[in-house]
Protein backbone atom coordinates (compact mmCIF):
# COMPACT_ATOMS: atom_id res chain seq x y z
CA UNK A 1 0.00 0.00 0.00
CA UNK A 2 1.59 3.21 -0.92
CA UNK A 3 1.33 6.48 1.35
CA UNK A 4 -1.25 7.92 -1.03
CA UNK A 5 -3.59 5.01 -0.47
CA UNK A 6 -2.70 5.33 3.26
CA UNK A 7 -3.69 8.74 3.31
CA UNK A 8 -7.02 8.74 1.67
CA UNK A 9 -8.07 5.37 3.64
CA UNK A 10 -7.05 7.15 6.39
CA UNK A 11 -8.59 9.91 6.16
CA UNK A 12 -11.81 8.26 4.63
CA UNK A 13 -12.02 6.35 8.01
CA UNK A 14 -11.74 9.31 9.88
CA UNK A 15 -14.89 10.70 8.25
CA UNK A 16 -16.74 7.63 8.49
CA UNK A 17 -16.22 7.44 12.65
CA UNK A 18 -16.50 11.33 12.82
CA UNK A 19 -20.51 11.48 11.19
CA UNK A 20 -21.11 7.92 13.34
CA UNK A 21 -20.05 10.04 16.02
CA UNK A 22 -21.89 13.04 15.56
CA UNK A 23 -25.56 11.16 14.94
CA UNK A 24 -24.92 8.93 18.13
CA UNK A 25 -22.91 11.06 21.02
CA UNK A 26 -25.70 12.50 23.66
CA UNK A 27 -24.22 16.24 23.97
CA UNK A 28 -24.49 18.44 21.01
CA UNK A 29 -21.37 20.53 21.86
CA UNK A 30 -19.60 16.78 21.05
CA UNK A 31 -21.67 16.47 18.46
CA UNK A 32 -20.49 19.73 17.01
CA UNK A 33 -16.52 18.85 17.75
CA UNK A 34 -17.71 15.63 15.82
CA UNK A 35 -18.98 17.48 12.42
CA UNK A 36 -15.61 19.56 13.01
CA UNK A 37 -13.44 16.56 12.90
CA UNK A 38 -15.49 15.03 9.93
CA UNK A 39 -15.49 18.39 7.97
CA UNK A 40 -11.14 18.43 8.33
CA UNK A 41 -11.48 14.07 7.40
CA UNK A 42 -13.17 15.43 3.96
CA UNK A 43 -10.92 18.19 3.38
CA UNK A 44 -8.06 15.56 3.53
CA UNK A 45 -10.23 12.99 1.29
CA UNK A 46 -10.38 16.31 -1.34
CA UNK A 47 -6.85 16.90 -1.20
CA UNK A 48 -6.20 12.91 -2.49
CA UNK A 49 -8.64 14.34 -5.19
CA UNK A 50 -6.52 17.12 -5.98
CA UNK A 51 -9.07 19.95 -5.33
CA UNK A 52 -6.61 21.49 -2.88
CA UNK A 53 -9.12 24.82 -3.13
CA UNK A 54 -12.51 23.25 -1.85
CA UNK A 55 -10.23 21.55 0.51
CA UNK A 56 -8.78 24.53 2.26
CA UNK A 57 -12.30 26.08 1.61
CA UNK A 58 -13.99 23.87 3.52
CA UNK A 59 -11.88 24.40 6.49
CA UNK A 60 -11.88 28.11 6.31
CA UNK A 61 -15.12 28.48 5.66
CA UNK A 62 -17.03 25.70 7.66
CA UNK A 63 -14.85 24.57 10.37
CA UNK A 64 -13.94 28.22 10.77
CA UNK A 65 -17.11 30.23 10.83
CA UNK A 66 -20.22 27.28 10.23
CA UNK A 67 -18.98 25.64 12.36
CA UNK A 68 -18.22 28.16 15.34
CA UNK A 69 -21.73 29.64 14.38
CA UNK A 70 -23.09 26.10 15.73
CA UNK A 71 -21.08 25.62 18.45
CA UNK A 72 -22.19 29.58 19.61
CA UNK A 73 -25.66 28.15 19.22
CA UNK A 74 -25.40 25.14 21.12
CA UNK A 75 -23.78 26.91 24.23
CA UNK A 76 -26.81 29.61 24.37
CA UNK A 77 -29.28 27.36 24.30
CA UNK A 78 -30.52 25.21 28.02
CA UNK A 79 -31.72 22.25 25.78
CA UNK A 80 -32.95 18.97 27.81
CA UNK A 81 -30.88 16.64 26.52
CA UNK A 82 -32.46 13.35 28.46
CA UNK A 83 -36.13 14.34 26.66
CA UNK A 84 -34.39 14.49 22.99
CA UNK A 85 -33.01 11.34 23.34
CA UNK A 86 -36.71 9.51 23.80
CA UNK A 87 -37.34 7.02 21.39
CA UNK A 88 -33.46 7.32 20.15
CA UNK A 89 -33.15 3.04 20.76
CA UNK A 90 -36.97 2.57 19.31
CA UNK A 91 -36.11 3.96 15.88
CA UNK A 92 -32.43 2.39 15.67
CA UNK A 93 -33.64 -0.75 14.07
CA UNK A 94 -35.93 1.16 11.70
CA UNK A 95 -32.80 3.59 10.80
CA UNK A 96 -30.80 1.10 10.74
CA UNK A 97 -32.62 -1.08 8.15
CA UNK A 98 -33.36 2.20 5.72
CA UNK A 99 -30.08 3.15 5.95
CA UNK A 100 -28.52 -0.26 4.77
CA UNK A 101 -30.90 -0.49 2.23
CA UNK A 102 -30.08 2.99 0.73
CA UNK A 103 -26.15 2.32 1.32
CA UNK A 104 -26.54 -0.71 -0.26
CA UNK A 105 -28.48 0.40 -3.30
CA UNK A 106 -25.77 3.19 -3.91
CA UNK A 107 -22.78 0.78 -3.15
CA UNK A 108 -24.26 -1.70 -5.86
CA UNK A 109 -25.23 0.99 -8.83
CA UNK A 110 -21.95 2.46 -8.00
CA UNK A 111 -20.11 -0.86 -8.44
CA UNK A 112 -22.12 -1.89 -11.38
CA UNK A 113 -21.52 1.30 -13.60
CA UNK A 114 -18.17 2.76 -12.37
CA UNK A 115 -15.96 -0.09 -11.93
CA UNK A 116 -14.42 0.30 -15.38
CA UNK A 117 -11.05 0.28 -16.51
CA UNK A 118 -11.08 3.98 -17.40
CA UNK A 119 -12.18 5.07 -13.84
CA UNK A 120 -9.54 3.14 -12.15
CA UNK A 121 -6.81 5.35 -11.43
CA UNK A 122 -6.82 9.30 -11.23
CA UNK A 123 -4.91 11.56 -13.55
CA UNK A 124 -2.07 13.03 -11.36
CA UNK A 125 -1.07 16.69 -12.43
CA UNK A 126 2.44 18.00 -12.22
CA UNK A 127 3.38 20.13 -9.94
CA UNK A 128 3.06 23.45 -11.99
CA UNK A 129 -0.74 23.06 -12.41
CA UNK A 130 -2.76 25.37 -10.45
CA UNK A 131 -6.11 24.44 -8.93
CA UNK A 132 -7.16 27.67 -7.51
CA UNK A 133 -6.23 28.85 -10.75
CA UNK A 134 -8.23 26.77 -12.70
CA UNK A 135 -11.05 26.87 -10.68
CA UNK A 136 -10.79 30.97 -10.55
CA UNK A 137 -10.49 30.74 -14.53
CA UNK A 138 -13.69 29.05 -15.26
CA UNK A 139 -15.94 31.21 -12.06
CA UNK A 140 -14.79 33.93 -13.08
CA UNK A 141 -15.33 33.42 -17.26
CA UNK A 142 -18.67 30.85 -17.47
CA UNK A 143 -20.30 31.08 -14.36
CA UNK A 144 -20.26 34.46 -13.50
CA UNK A 145 -23.53 35.23 -13.24
CA UNK A 146 -23.90 32.35 -10.97
CA UNK A 147 -21.31 33.29 -9.08
CA UNK A 148 -22.97 37.12 -8.34
CA UNK A 149 -26.25 35.23 -7.37
CA UNK A 150 -24.24 33.23 -4.89
CA UNK A 151 -22.68 36.38 -3.48
CA UNK A 152 -26.46 37.54 -3.33
CA UNK A 153 -27.55 34.62 -1.87
CA UNK A 154 -24.92 35.45 0.99
CA UNK A 155 -26.05 39.18 1.43
CA UNK A 156 -29.94 37.62 1.86
CA UNK A 157 -28.95 34.70 4.51
CA UNK A 158 -26.85 37.75 6.80
CA UNK A 159 -30.25 39.99 6.22
CA UNK A 160 -33.08 37.19 7.24
CA UNK A 161 -30.27 35.98 10.08
CA UNK A 162 -30.25 39.58 11.94
CA UNK A 163 -33.85 40.98 11.44
CA UNK A 164 -34.56 37.60 12.80
CA UNK A 165 -32.67 37.61 15.81
CA UNK A 166 -32.72 41.66 16.55
CA UNK A 167 -34.65 42.29 19.71
CA UNK A 168 -36.52 45.50 19.05
CA UNK A 169 -35.73 48.24 21.48
CA UNK A 170 -38.41 48.33 24.92
CA UNK A 171 -39.90 51.42 26.11
CA UNK A 172 -38.09 51.35 29.35
CA UNK A 173 -34.46 51.91 27.33
CA UNK A 174 -33.41 54.95 27.15
CA UNK A 175 -31.27 54.82 24.84
CA UNK A 176 -30.87 57.62 21.97
CA UNK A 177 -32.32 56.09 18.62
CA UNK A 178 -29.38 56.32 16.08
CA UNK A 179 -31.29 57.32 13.30
CA UNK A 180 -32.60 60.65 14.99
CA UNK A 181 -28.69 61.21 16.36
CA UNK A 182 -27.34 61.42 13.16
CA UNK A 183 -29.71 63.72 11.45
CA UNK A 184 -29.53 66.42 14.25
CA UNK A 185 -28.41 69.30 12.99
CA UNK A 186 -26.95 72.57 14.49
CA UNK A 187 -29.85 74.84 14.12
CA UNK A 188 -31.86 72.60 16.60
CA UNK A 189 -29.21 72.73 19.66
CA UNK A 190 -27.29 75.55 19.81
CA UNK A 191 -28.43 79.36 19.54
CA UNK A 192 -26.29 81.81 19.48
CA UNK A 193 -27.01 85.18 20.77
CA UNK A 194 -25.69 88.45 20.54
CA UNK A 195 -24.34 90.20 23.48
CA UNK A 196 -23.11 93.41 23.97
CA UNK A 197 -19.88 93.55 25.11
CA UNK A 198 -19.20 95.64 28.65
CA UNK A 199 -17.92 98.89 28.71
CA UNK A 200 -15.09 99.21 31.73
CA UNK A 201 -15.60 101.50 34.18
CA UNK A 202 -12.81 103.52 34.65
CA UNK A 203 -12.35 104.52 38.50
CA UNK B 1 -4.16 3.74 -7.05
CA UNK B 2 -7.39 4.63 -5.78
CA UNK B 3 -10.49 3.56 -7.86
CA UNK B 4 -13.14 6.40 -8.40
CA UNK B 5 -15.44 3.69 -6.64
CA UNK B 6 -14.25 3.88 -3.25
CA UNK B 7 -14.82 7.74 -3.41
CA UNK B 8 -18.06 7.48 -4.32
CA UNK B 9 -18.73 4.69 -1.74
CA UNK B 10 -17.34 6.50 0.89
CA UNK B 11 -19.95 9.34 -0.49
CA UNK B 12 -22.66 6.57 0.12
CA UNK B 13 -21.28 5.53 3.66
CA UNK B 14 -21.77 9.19 4.68
CA UNK B 15 -24.91 9.96 2.62
CA UNK B 16 -26.56 6.86 4.86
CA UNK B 17 -24.92 7.72 8.17
CA UNK B 18 -26.19 11.20 8.27
CA UNK B 19 -29.65 9.95 6.92
CA UNK B 20 -29.84 7.43 10.00
CA UNK B 21 -28.88 10.81 12.03
CA UNK B 22 -32.02 12.09 10.69
CA UNK B 23 -34.10 9.03 11.94
CA UNK B 24 -32.45 8.96 15.48
CA UNK B 25 -32.35 11.97 16.36
CA UNK B 26 -35.87 13.51 15.02
CA UNK B 27 -36.18 15.93 17.94
CA UNK B 28 -33.72 17.54 18.39
CA UNK B 29 -33.42 20.15 15.74
CA UNK B 30 -29.70 20.72 16.09
CA UNK B 31 -28.66 17.26 15.26
CA UNK B 32 -31.22 17.27 12.73
CA UNK B 33 -29.22 20.43 11.18
CA UNK B 34 -26.23 18.87 11.60
CA UNK B 35 -27.43 15.72 9.90
CA UNK B 36 -28.35 17.83 7.18
CA UNK B 37 -24.60 19.66 6.75
CA UNK B 38 -23.37 16.01 7.06
CA UNK B 39 -25.58 15.29 3.79
CA UNK B 40 -24.46 17.71 1.70
CA UNK B 41 -20.79 16.76 2.69
CA UNK B 42 -21.06 13.82 1.05
CA UNK B 43 -22.80 14.75 -2.22
CA UNK B 44 -19.82 17.19 -2.44
CA UNK B 45 -17.99 14.41 -1.99
CA UNK B 46 -19.01 13.20 -4.89
CA UNK B 47 -19.39 15.76 -7.39
CA UNK B 48 -15.63 16.54 -6.50
CA UNK B 49 -14.75 12.50 -7.21
CA UNK B 50 -16.70 12.77 -10.35
CA UNK B 51 -14.85 16.25 -11.43
CA UNK B 52 -11.48 15.16 -10.77
CA UNK B 53 -11.88 11.33 -12.73
CA UNK B 54 -13.20 12.99 -15.65
CA UNK B 55 -11.46 15.99 -15.97
CA UNK B 56 -13.79 18.73 -15.76
CA UNK B 57 -13.61 21.66 -13.51
CA UNK B 58 -17.54 22.09 -13.94
CA UNK B 59 -17.83 19.91 -10.54
CA UNK B 60 -15.77 21.89 -8.42
CA UNK B 61 -17.78 24.87 -9.34
CA UNK B 62 -20.68 22.91 -7.77
CA UNK B 63 -19.43 21.96 -4.84
CA UNK B 64 -18.18 26.08 -4.47
CA UNK B 65 -21.93 27.08 -4.92
CA UNK B 66 -23.71 24.23 -2.86
CA UNK B 67 -21.29 25.61 0.08
CA UNK B 68 -22.03 28.68 0.03
CA UNK B 69 -26.22 27.22 -0.16
CA UNK B 70 -25.11 25.24 3.17
CA UNK B 71 -23.78 28.31 5.00
CA UNK B 72 -26.39 30.70 4.19
CA UNK B 73 -28.68 27.66 5.22
CA UNK B 74 -27.17 26.90 8.31
CA UNK B 75 -26.69 30.78 9.58
CA UNK B 76 -30.62 31.14 8.49
CA UNK B 77 -31.83 27.78 10.42
CA UNK B 78 -29.74 28.83 13.53
CA UNK B 79 -31.39 32.10 13.49
CA UNK B 80 -34.47 30.16 13.19
CA UNK B 81 -33.47 28.34 16.55
CA UNK B 82 -32.98 31.02 18.44
CA UNK B 83 -35.59 32.74 17.86
CA UNK B 84 -38.15 29.57 18.56
CA UNK B 85 -36.09 29.20 21.77
CA UNK B 86 -36.62 32.67 22.67
CA UNK B 87 -40.47 32.18 22.39
CA UNK B 88 -40.89 28.60 23.46
CA UNK B 89 -37.97 27.84 24.96
CA UNK B 90 -37.71 24.53 23.38
CA UNK B 91 -36.24 22.79 20.09
CA UNK B 92 -37.67 20.20 20.63
CA UNK B 93 -39.71 18.84 17.63
CA UNK B 94 -42.49 17.25 19.04
CA UNK B 95 -43.25 20.53 21.04
CA UNK B 96 -43.50 22.80 18.01
CA UNK B 97 -47.05 21.37 17.04
CA UNK B 98 -49.00 25.14 17.18
CA UNK B 99 -49.44 24.95 13.18
CA UNK B 100 -51.27 21.49 14.16
CA UNK B 101 -49.73 20.20 10.89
Amino acid sequence: MTFYQLTFYFFASVVVLAATAVVTVKNPVKAALFLVLAFVGASGVWLTLQAEFLAIVLVLVYVGAVMVLFLFVVMMLDIDIAAMRAGFTRYLPLGLVIAALLAGELVFVVKGTFSGEEFSSLQMLGADYSNTKALGAVLYTDYVLVFELAALVLLVAMIAAISLTHRKRSASNKAVDPAIQVVVRKEDRLKIVDLKSEKRVSS
Amino acid sequence: MIPLAHYLVLGAILFALSFIGIFLNRKNLLIILMSIELLLLAVNMNFIAFSAFLGDLGGQVFVFFILTVAASEAAIGLAIIIVLFRNWSTINVTDLESLKG
